[in-house]
Order: C-alpha cells, then structure tokens, then sequence
C-alpha cells in the first residue's frame, strides 16, 4: 500500500511539472501538430507534378499519338516542347525536366514497315530514385498504347501481367508514412521526456533529495517512467486520429495489439532515456545525449528506406534499435492486420532491449546513489 | 587596426581591431575544444551521420524476395519460371499453397509474389487468346512495390521475346524505349542521398552547434561581460562565425573525403565550387544558429529551436530525400526560403555532374542572399541587446 502510494505521489508531481508548464505543455503538443501536418504532405517518394521535356522529329500519326499520351499521364504537370539536341540536354543539366523523351525521325515509319520504332528517354541520374519510377510509368504508357494498335489491328498478344497492390492498392504514400510516424514522433516525447527530467533534477540540486527520500531507486524510475509512457500513448494517439480521420489511411488491424506494443515501445524508450540520464550531468548533455541516439535509430528504423535494403552487418545491427521494431509493428498492424503471433514475435525484442537499459540505469542509479 | 596602437586599459569601443578579435576567436576554439558535449556534436556526430546516411539510406533494394508458384504444367510455364530464377537482383522462393504465400507476405517476409496461373501454357499457345501472369506487390512499402512490379515486368518482356525467338517466329517490338541516366548510369540512389546527406551534417555543426554554445554564454552571463568590455559588435560576431566556419568546412571535407573514397561516389566538380557553395551553406546556417540563440538565450529552447527551425527543413524539404516536385504547391513555395534547399541541388550537382558554373550560379545567388539575411538578423539582434 505504502509502495503504491509513495508512487503515486511521485508520478502526480511528475505530471504536475510536464503539465502544469505552459512551455513544456507546448513542446508536447505543439511539434506533434506540425509535424502531423507537414510530414505526410512533404515526405513522398511518388513522382508527382514532375517535369517531361519532349523532342519529336516525326511529324507521324504513331509517333504524334505516343506524344499525346505521354503528355496526359497524371504524375506529369508540366510538358516542354524542344526543338534540339541541346535544349533537351540542357533541359536535364538545369533540373527543368527530370525526364527528357526524344522521338527520331524515322520512328512512325519504321513501326509502319514492322520494324522497332525506338524512343530515346534521358532521365536526371541525380534523381534517379524519381526517375525510375517516372520511367516505368512510360513503360506502363507504352505497353498500353501497343496494346491498343494490337487490339486495333485485330492481333492479340501471348501473355499479359496484370499486377496488384496488396494493402495499398494505390501504392498511397501517405497510408506508408503515417503509421511510420506514429513510431517516430513518439520517440522524440518520451525519450526526450525521460532524459531530460532526471537532468533537471540533478540540476536544481533535487535529485539528491528524491535520494535521500524513502523512495528507492527503483521507485524514483517507475515516477519517471509512468509519466513518459502516459504522454508517448497520449501523443501516439493523437497522431493515429489524425491518421485515420484527416487522412483517411485505413485501419485494418487490432487496437489491442497495437497499444499492446506501444507499451513495451515506450518502456523500451524509457528504459534508453533514464541510461542516458543516468550518465549526464546537465540538462544539455541529456539533450544531446538523447539527439545522438535518436538521429541513428530513426534513420536505421525502416522509416526513410527498408531496413532489407541496408547491408547484411547494418542489419544486423538495427536489432537493438527500439524505433525499427515498432515501425513494423504499426506499420503491419495498421495496414495489414497483423495476427497476434506476429505482433508479439515483434514485441520481445523491445521487451529485451526495454529489460536491459532498464536494469543497467538502475544499476548505474544505485551506484550514484550509494 | 587602430586597436594595436591603444593600451588595454583605453575605452578602444570604437574601431576594430585584430588582436582582439584573434584572442576572442581562440578563445571559442577553446570552448569547443574543451566541453565534452560540442566535442560529440562537431567531431562524433558528423562521423557517425555520414556512415548512417551512407550505408543505411538507400532507395535500391539490391535482392527482391519474391514468391512464386506455379500452379501450371508444361514447359512455358517452367520456362518462365526458371528466367525469374535466374535473375540476380531476386530471391526466388517457391511456394505449393496460396495460404503460406498470403502469411509471408503479411509478416513481410516476401515483398511480392507471381502466380502462374494453372491454364497458362494452354493459353499461351493459343493465338486467340492472351494469358494472363498474376503479379502481386506489398504495397506497404509503396517505393519497393513499384520496384518489384517493374522488374518481374521486365523479366518477362525479355521472356516473352526470347521465346519468340526460340520459335523462330518474328516478334518485334512496336516501339522500344531506351533509358540512359545521365550522370548516374547505374541508377544507384546511394550517389544522389549521400552527397544530400552531407547538407544535414552541415546544420547540425552550423545551426545546432551554435545555437547551443552562444546561447549557453547567455545564460551564464559571460555574453553580458562581453558586451561590456571593449570589444566591437563586429569583432564579437565575427568571433562567433570564424571558429564554427572552419569547423563547418573541415567537417564538410571530411565528409566529401568520406563519400568519395569510402563509400566511392563519384565527385565530377572541382574543389573551388564545393568551397564556395559550401562557404555560403555554411554562413547561413551559422546566421539561423546565432539569431537562434541571441533571440532565445536559453539552451534549451534554442536546441529545439535549432531542431525545428533547421533541423527537420533540412531533413524533410530541401529535396534530400524526398523530390521537391512533388510536394504540394504551397510547400514548394517554402521550400525557397530554406537554405538547405539550395545547398541540395547544387551539392548533388557537384557530386554528380560535374561544374556547370551557369546551372550553379542561382543557386549560389539563393545561398548568398540567405547568409546576408541570417547574418544581418544576428547583427540587429545582438544590437537591441547592447543598448
């Protein structure tokens, strides 16, 4: 009783001090808002609004119709009409078109008399991640339109693909990033939290007396703790409404399962930010101490490229990376319904990586303490 | 130069001199040679970053895990298979049932799949009729996705003709597009992102740095002490952007040096155009970390000050990772006011091209103008507090 009690009293004065100040009030809630609204609109890798320069030296009915459809594909705004060799180079060296198609001479009577009518296409190799995909959606164009003057010509073809998107059929962007940011935005909170509350205690001189206190070491990090996981549940809650309701990215999985995993996430942040703070002094080097670790664990999370595209040793070394084990966990259960078993295969290495900081910051609070 | 001739002890407020300036700027040198923590950020920090960028951020996945099953018989079917085998950016993976298939995928341990439907032989060889290939992609991870569709398109576009050809019939083609990436033939993203991720370095040492050290003499009240001895507006701000302006592009040679001969991208430009463009990047970050910190004066604050007001731009809208182009037309509007923005495409240029002074040189402009304005904000700042 005297346990629960004395932890109470520690976690209601935690609260009082994150909530009852208006500036750190703001910091909570503020940066969730912005970037909530700026991420999913700035963060794509879709080729949107891009640029295509068209050199066409065929004055012919096949060649003027491929222009045409080239033109009308959505993802590109702006055509630039060349009329040389240079202004199509230029046009790439200047970044003005990402993509430059050039259409010979000879190319609608070559396909008359049955030959291959090629197309030249330079793409910008300084985006050439933007630049591939506009290139398979030439290719897309491309295999319709033939497809078309087979049906037309009354030929049919041997075989066709026809491919889906399996939990994102549009291939949507957004339904990736914001499930992703449910991972990475509460990191920053409860991390930052953690870190920087022992920091200030020690300080303004009070960490000594929590020392002196009643209160073990263990419980002095339980009052720490329990504050940073209510504020990394209340900010990941925030985020996943905006999810659903502004951005409309459908929900398919278990809410149960996904809080379930949150938890063990946010004790594993915890569990990073009290190590932390237990080897600074100041409030500045917990900041930094905390910057350091967040930089690297959010960029090897799976968040800005797969995890399976880094090398075989990085991987491997993104096991104890907290972030890269909840991005999959909301990423899965939000978009495809993730079954319990996996969630939970998912769940204990933030359990392990939660466990393991958890217990050296203890050790490392006893050996301050003593 | 005036300074040299007076005596300490003469009220030398006015005019500029040397010797102070040169004592004020060892005298920072010392402080960030001195504190553990601007240690970790200007010499740990950077290091770490590179490596990060350089070898965890890349667009390419270099072996696709596919699925495949084969519900037909008969030798075309086989045939394709065995081409999807033999490619080597795929791991194929065969399956028997549908259902271990739907689980891998779901658990992510395949990022697309390909069903040959039980007719397709049948169907192929039947001029009537097309057969259809059944494709299937993760689109969880939407840019692999579209990787994945490409590829197993490409893979039987090659199938398609090189049977053709087998069975000695004439299948050509219509129309044949033929790609070239200019400056990056092998597509790889690793040679666009590094050279970009040095821009987030760049802030980091410029904003962050700074930001933290000059507001950290602020809230001591050494700032103040400064501010009442005889040193000149000039002579203090010139103190602040000096040592961090040598750091900063030590740092950015450590980091080209880094990509080029570590990580081996190619760098086209020449030295001359990396110094200046980076000179002018770098001013203006140190500009948005000094006005930072002279407008704050509390650590705190400014750290998160630096880190949304220089941090995350550079990280989400300069164009590093994610294509300006396609962003909405409002935030193509922000993005010109981001420094880093500028830095991004010239950098790239550098890196990648070569050095086309005419492509360049609006950007150098951009980045000029911006490090007037940081600058000149800092100076006005640092004014209203002298009075």
């Amino acid at each position: 009783m005297n346990f629960f009690h004395r932890i109470r009293a520690l976690v209601i004065k935690e609260l009082q001090s994150i909530v009852g100040n208006p500036s750190s009030r703001a910091l909570l809630i503020m940066p969730v808002i912005l970037q909530t609204l700026l991420f999913p609109n700035a963060a794509t890798l879709e080729v949107k609004n891009a640029s295509i320069a068209i050199y066409n030296r065929d004055t012919g009915e096949t060649a003027n119709e491929l222009v045409q459809r080239f033109a009308q594909c959505g993802a590109f705004t702006e055509v630039i009409p060349v009329h040389s060799q240079e202004e199509l180079a230029e046009s790439i060296e200047s970044r003005s078109a990402m993509l430059a198609v050039s259409i010979p001479e000879d190319f609608s009577r070559k396909i008359a008399a049955g030959e291959t009518g090629p197309v030249q296409v330079l793409l910008d190799g300084r985006r050439s991640n933007g630049a591939q995909i506009a290139m398979s959606y030439l290719q897309t164009i491309t295999e319709t339109f033939m497809k078309d003057r087979a049906a037309e010509q009354g030929r049919t073809i041997p075989s066709e693909t026809i491919t889906r998107y399996w939990f994102n059929p549009n291939l949507d962007f957004k339904n990736f990033l914001l499930p992703n940011l449910v991972a990475v935005i509460t990191t920053i909170g409860a991390l930052i939290l953690t870190a920087l509350s022992v920091a200030r205690e020690r300080e303004q001189g009070t960490f000594d007396q929590l020392m002196v206190s009643p209160l073990t070491p263990e419980m002095v990090m339980i009052g720490k703790g329990v504050p940073a996981i209510l504020v990394a549940f209340f900010q990941a809650t925030l985020i996943l409404l905006a999810a659903v309701f502004i951005y409309d990215v459908p929900f398919r999985g278990s809410l149960l399962l996904l809080y379930l995993g949150m938890f063990f996430y946010a004790l594993s942040l915890v569990g990073v930010g009290l190590l932390i703070s237990s080897v600074c002094s100041t409030q500045q080097q917990a900041f930094l101490g905390a910057f350091s670790f967040m930089m690297p664990a959010m960029m090897l999370s799976g968040f800005a490229s797969p995890v399976e595209n880094m090398p075989k040793w990085l991987q491997m070394l993104t096991w104890p990376n907290p972030v890269r084990h909840f991005v999959e966990i909301v990423k899965e259960v939000f978009l495809k319904d993730a079954s319990a078993e996996r969630v939970l295969a998912l769940i204990v290495p933030l359990a392990a990586i939660g466990f393991c900081t958890i217990g050296c910051a203890s050790v490392m609070f006893r050996r301050k303490a003593g | 130069m005036k300074g040299e001739h007076r005596t300490s002890n003469e009220r030398a407020a006015v005019g500029f001199s040397l010797r102070r300036l040169k004592a004020l700027c060892w005298k920072e040198t010392l402080q960030i040679f001195r504190d553990p923590s601007s240690n970790l950020i200007a010499f740990v920090l950077p290091l770490v970053l590179i490596f990060v960028f350089g070898y965890g951020i890349n667009l390419d996945t270099p072996v696709l895990r596919i699925g495949l099953m084969n519900e037909a018989s008969g030798t075309e079917a086989e045939g394709f298979a065995k081409a999807l085998q033999g490619t080597p950016s795929m791991d194929i993976r065969r399956y028997q049932d549908r259902k271990s298939l739907e689980e891998d995928i779901t658990n992510s341990e395949i990022r697309g799949f390909v069903i040959i439907p039980e007719d397709f032989s049948r169907r192929m060889k039947q001029t009537s009729d097309t057969a259809p290939l059944q494709v299937v992609a993760d689109g969880s991870e939407p840019n692999t996705a579209q990787f994945v569709s490409a590829y197993i398109n490409g893979v039987w576009q090659t199938w398609m003709l090189q049977r053709a050809e087998d069975r000695g019939e004439e299948m050509k083609r219509e129309i044949a597009l033929e790609p070239r990436y200019w400056y990056n033939p092998s597509a790889a993203s690793r040679n666009f992102l590094i050279p970009g991720s040095i821009t987030v370095i760049m802030t980091v040492i410029g904003a962050l740095l700074t930001s933290l050290v000059v507001a950290r003499e602020w809230e001591r009240g050494t700032m103040e002490a400064l501010l009442a001895s005889p040193v000149t507006r000039a002579e203090l701000l010139l103190s602040k952007i000096i040592p961090y302006y040598v750091l900063g592009m030590v740092s950015l040679a450590m980091c080209v040096m880094a990509a080029r001969f570590i990580m081996g991208v190619p760098f086209r430009g020449s030295a001359l155009a990396l110094f200046v463009v980076g000179s002018f990047f770098l001013l203006s970050v140190l500009g948005i970390g000094l006005a930072i910190s002279t407008g704050t004066k509390n650590q705190f604050n400014a750290a998160q000050a630096a880190l949304n007001a220089a941090f995350l731009p550079a990280m989400m809208l300069s164009g590093f990772i994610y294509e300006i182009s396609s962003m909405p037309a409002f935030l193509r509007g922000v993005t010109h006011l981001i420094p880093a923005r500028y830095f991004v495409s010239s950098i790239q240029t550098i890196f990648q091209v070569g050095t086309p002074w005419k492509v360049l040189m609006p950007d150098i402009l951009c980045l000029m103008a911006s490090s007037a304005f940081f600058l000149g904000l800092t100076a006005k700042l640092t004014k209203r507090r002298m009075e």
